[in-house]
């Protein structure tokens, strides 16, 4: 027989205002096993901690029972503190009666009693656990950073500083990501490319860093410390390693039909491409859907005028299996698609642009050389609206409900550029409300408001409607309480960003969670915002939410510093709560073998001897250290013989027992 | 398939046009519509103050009339449409509306928003479709360009009327085009034609309406096509006053009789 002691933390008033805790104590102390049961504001602290030591040892406790928040919280610190009083870390079980119970009920007899079911659940679990010892498994001292934009280029030349190697997968031919098609940045207005083609270099030429452009992730198994990826490298049809980077091919290349994607349509490139002057690798690609030779089979002029003898058109997609200790997902974003948003004429119009096209057609390199010109007719434009919060902070359903975050900042800096460079340009910005929080970023609103001149117009805009070459801007301003119409020459929509589509596939094959708006989730939003709650996996830059490019720098070197301190140890601890075979029930199907994720299950033949006969049967076995305890075998198991331990069959149906008693 | 038809006060004074040729062409076109007996005026505008009951129960009355006959009820003037759909919305989504209209109403059997409401141009496209207009045309309006008008009644707000997509609609434009002729697409024909603030201040109503047309006929179209009498009206006194906006402005039953030969 057990002898069970229960905590029930008030967790301040988060659980004490909507439940009656002297109820959930007093109904404790009559539950089988239970010899102790008490109460207290803060279980978590130090002096919660204490009380639980002391009563472990002072009623000779075998196990724990502590009602208070998600074990995701606290779980740990409270098995710590029972294994500093002596006993197995695995007896003890917490009740979740904060977020299962107290903050999602507002009737007090309710909660109440839900809380008691909860706490006699964990009981009757309880009066079944055993003692578990975890094994050990082995770190492999590598990392594997999935996108190549700031994020993940940072990520990764921290933990290659640190001394372990790192690979990046891009999957376009470059890396830089958005970052690199940025023309200035704000507060400071240094150039993007400045500051960022730089560190370009620094990933490429690293010692430690191994890049894959042009590639992406197959397929991951495994798990931490022991990742098992297949990485795809798409067929560039150009031989990286001979290849010189001359970029002749490019020039010559007859095909001029695609849309370049760099500068977001607003020029043509050739089907074989550089997409920009400081790409890394500085290796061109063949963007097969375009090329003559690809579709005609006549051409093949870039192979013909190249002096390397780089071009290789029958180059195949070719995969990579590598071990990993850890995952960055920096997977990043794109502005949404604005088919939802036709009232202001993007499809309309090409003088309706989005802020990202702006920065093209503001960058040096870009398609207009950096000059200021109007895309219909290459004309300087006298008046621009900007448009802020196009499709952000939208409750209707066409957007998203959330604040993109950096439309506010990058809107002022573009207003103020286009101020200092063209005074003659009068520049309207229609706004909800103007969020500059960060470190000189006010004051950074303020000079384009105040010392440059912008018109900030409190209010949204209706319509824009092309008449007569001109854009109609339709508008209400707020403060004035009238309605507007500007004539304007350039409309510039500072649209909402969301995740990469990548970053839905890449969550089912790591199983990191996504919310509803496909950003991954962090283990802990305000205390392990990081790690994804997977281990071994974790989060860089906008992957987890909008940010711009400081906070995904210091969120990038945070996750590279959590990457580094797992790869800096030589063995972790495995969960004990794996999955084993009764070999005595098993009958050999090999379900649980079809079912495990992680290759866990494999069947021997075995000896058994019974009523004086032998027989040789094939039976079930679990390799402990790659079972991830999911327990899907102990689901399809027909005999039985699949449990899983510190979760077993018998323990399940007690919890059920308990609620339903 | 027979639907009880709610016409509404404008389409037997001011708006017979609308009216007649609908029938007609449901006709041809094999839906019988059934006026709805003893129908009274929707109220013409949807009261916003959700306390305002005594305006909301002709609506009430009618829906509950279509329920009992087992029918769906077509509307076809944008108001009615917008006033009765928005009410049936309220029976359904509104504790308080429903049961405070149905103890002062007090029917044989409670009314709690199982009427469907369809719009005319609804029917056309789930019911008859539009192929079979383009079937049916005896004579197509090859070569016309025609800019379809929507107001803003039968679009908005979005969630209660489920019309169209209210920046950017197609219904109608499909609707031209299984007439034979072109849609032509406009920057304000999503637009409000100013309604019943013509009554107050002409001058506003007089500057939307502008706006509506001068749109349309910079990028030529033949004329416009509504589906609303009061849309109908404002564009017609503000616009066609002035030589250098006028536009001919048809209901869009209109053409669907042309185009049948009714």
């Amino acid at each position: 027989m057990q002898r069970i002691g229960v905590f029930v933390c008030w967790c301040g008033t988060n659980i004490a205002a909507t439940v009656d805790i002297d109820t959930v104590v007093e109904a404790m102390k009559y539950e089988p096993g239970v010899v102790h049961a008490s109460d207290y504001q803060y279980m978590c602290s130090e002096a919660g901690q204490s009380k639980i030591k002391q009563a472990i040892k002072e009623h000779n406790l075998t196990g724990i029972v502590v009602c208070a928040c998600s074990p995701r919280m606290h779980e740990t610190t409270f098995r710590k503190a029972a294994k500093a009083a002596g006993l197995n870390q695995y007896m003890v079980e917490i009740a979740n009666i904060r977020e299962h119970c107290a903050w999602i009920h507002k009737d007090r007899k309710e909660a109440t009693e839900k809380a008691v079911v909860l706490a006699r659940t964990a009981v009757a679990k309880l009066n079944l656990n055993t003692p578990l010892t975890p094994g050990e498994s082995s770190v492999v001292k590598r990392a594997l950073v999935i996108g190549g934009g700031i994020a993940g280029i940072q990520s990764a030349l921290d933990i290659a500083e640190a001394g372990y190697e790192v690979d990046i997968v891009e999957k376009q031919p470059t890396i830089g990501g958005k970052m690199a098609q940025l023309d200035k940045t704000f507060p400071t207005l240094d150039c993007a490319a400045c500051i960022l083609t730089p560190k370009m270099v620094d990933a490429a030429s690293h010692e430690n860093i191994n890049l894959y452009t042009y590639s992406e992730v197959d397929s991951v198994g495994g798990f931490v410390g022991n990742f098992n990826v297949k990485i795809r490298k798409k067929a560039r049809s150009v031989k990286a390693d001979i290849c010189s980077g001359c970029g002749i091919c490019t020039e010559k290349c007859p095909s001029r039909k695609a849309e370049n994607e760099f500068n977001l349509g607003l020029n043509k490139r050739g089907a074989i491409y550089i997409p920009f002057a400081q790409a890394i690798p500085n290796v061109p690609v063949i963007d097969r859907d375009q090329c003559i030779k690809f579709k005609t089979g006549k051409c093949g002029l870039c192979a013909k005028v190249c002096p390397a003898d780089a071009i290789d058109f029958s180059q195949q997609d070719e995969i990579v299996e590598k071990q990993y200790g850890a995952v960055v997902l920096a997977t990043g974003f794109n502005p949404i698609k604005l088919d939802n948003f036709d009232e202001f004429g993007y499809s309309q119009s090409k003088d309706v642009i989005t802020s990202l096209e702006l920065e093209r057609i503001m960058n040096a390199a870009g398609p207009t050389g950096g000059k200021l010109l109007r895309p219909s007719d290459n004309g300087h434009p006298h008046t621009m609206v900007f448009v802020q919060c196009v499709g952000s902070r939208d409750t209707t359903g066409c957007g998203k409900t959330y604040c993109s975050k950096i439309c506010c900042m990058y809107t002022a800096k573009h207003a103020m550029l286009i101020r200092e460079k063209y005074p003659d340009v009068d520049v309207h910005v229609f706004y909800i409300d103007v969020r500059t929080p960060g470190k000189n970023f006010d004051e950074f609103y303020r000079r384009a408001a105040e010392d440059y001149g912008v018109n900030y117009i409190k209010g949204m805009v209706g319509k824009v409607a092309p008449t007569n070459g001109k854009l109609l801007v339709q508008g209400s301003d707020l403060i004035a309480d009238r309605q507007l119409v500007i004539e304007a020459d350039m409309v510039v929509l500072a649209t909402a960003i969301e995740p990469d589509q990548t970053a839905k596939s890449l969550a089912t094959m790591l199983t990191a969670s996504i919310d509803t708006n496909n950003f991954f989730t962090e283990a802990h939003p305000k205390l392990r915002p990081v790690e994804s709650p997977t281990a071994g996996v974790f989060l860089s830059g906008v992957c987890q939410g909008p940010k711009d490019i400081p906070e995904t720098v210091a969120q990038a070197s945070a996750a590279a510093v959590k990457v580094i301190g797992l790869l800096s140890k030589d063995k972790l601890m495995c969960n004990p709560c794996v999955a084993n075979s009764n070999e005595l029930l098993c009958n050999g199907c090999s379900n649980c073998q079809h079912v495990c994720p992680y290759g866990a299950i494999d069947y021997v033949e075995k000896e058994f001897r019974a009523g004086g006969k032998t027989s040789l049967r094939r039976v079930a076995q679990v390799n402990e250290a790659i079972c991830q305890g999911c327990g899907a075998c102990t689901v399809v198991c027909p005999s039985g013989a699949m449990d899983l331990k510190g979760f077993t069959n018998q323990q399940i149906m007690a919890e059920v027992d308990a609620i339903c008693r | 398939m027979t639907f009880d038809y709610y016409p509404g006060c404008t389409l037997k004074t001011k708006a017979k046009d609308l009216d007649i040729h609908a029938r007609n062409a449901a006709l041809a076109l094999g839906i019988e519509l059934e006026e709805l007996p003893e129908w009274q005026c929707c109220g013409a505008v949807y009261p916003i103050a959700r306390d305002e009951i005594a305006t909301r129960l002709t609506s009430v009355r009618a829906l509950a009339s279509a329920r009992d006959r087992g029918r769906e009820l077509l509307t076809l003037c944008s108001a009615c449409h917008h006033v009765i759909k928005r009410v049936n919305n309220d029976i359904q989504t509104d504790d308080e509306i429903r049961n405070k209209v149905n103890n002062y109403l007090a029917p044989d059997i409670e009314y709690n928003g199982e009427t469907k409401v369809v719009h005319y141009l609804e029917m056309l496209r789930d019911t008859v479709g539009f192929d079979t207009i383009r079937e049916k045309a005896v004579k197509p309006m090859t070569g016309k360009r025609i800019g379809a008008y929507y107001g803003c009644l039968l679009l908005r707000p979005n969630n209660v009327m489920a019309f169209d997509n209210p920046e950017n609609p197609t219904i109608m434009e499909d609707f031209i085009r299984a007439l034979g002729a072109e849609p032509v697409l406009y920057p304000y024909r999503n637009e409000c034609c100013g309604g019943y603030v013509a009554m107050d201040d002409k001058n506003l109503a007089a500057q939307k309406c502008k706006n509506i047309t001068s749109s349309a006929l910079e990028r030529d179209v033949d004329m416009l096509i509504t589906a609303c009498p009061l849309c109908m009206y404002n564009l017609d006194i503000n616009t066609n006053t002035a030589e250098e906006t006028k536009l001919p402005i048809y209901y869009f039953t209109e053409l669907l009789a042309q185009v049948l030969d009714i």
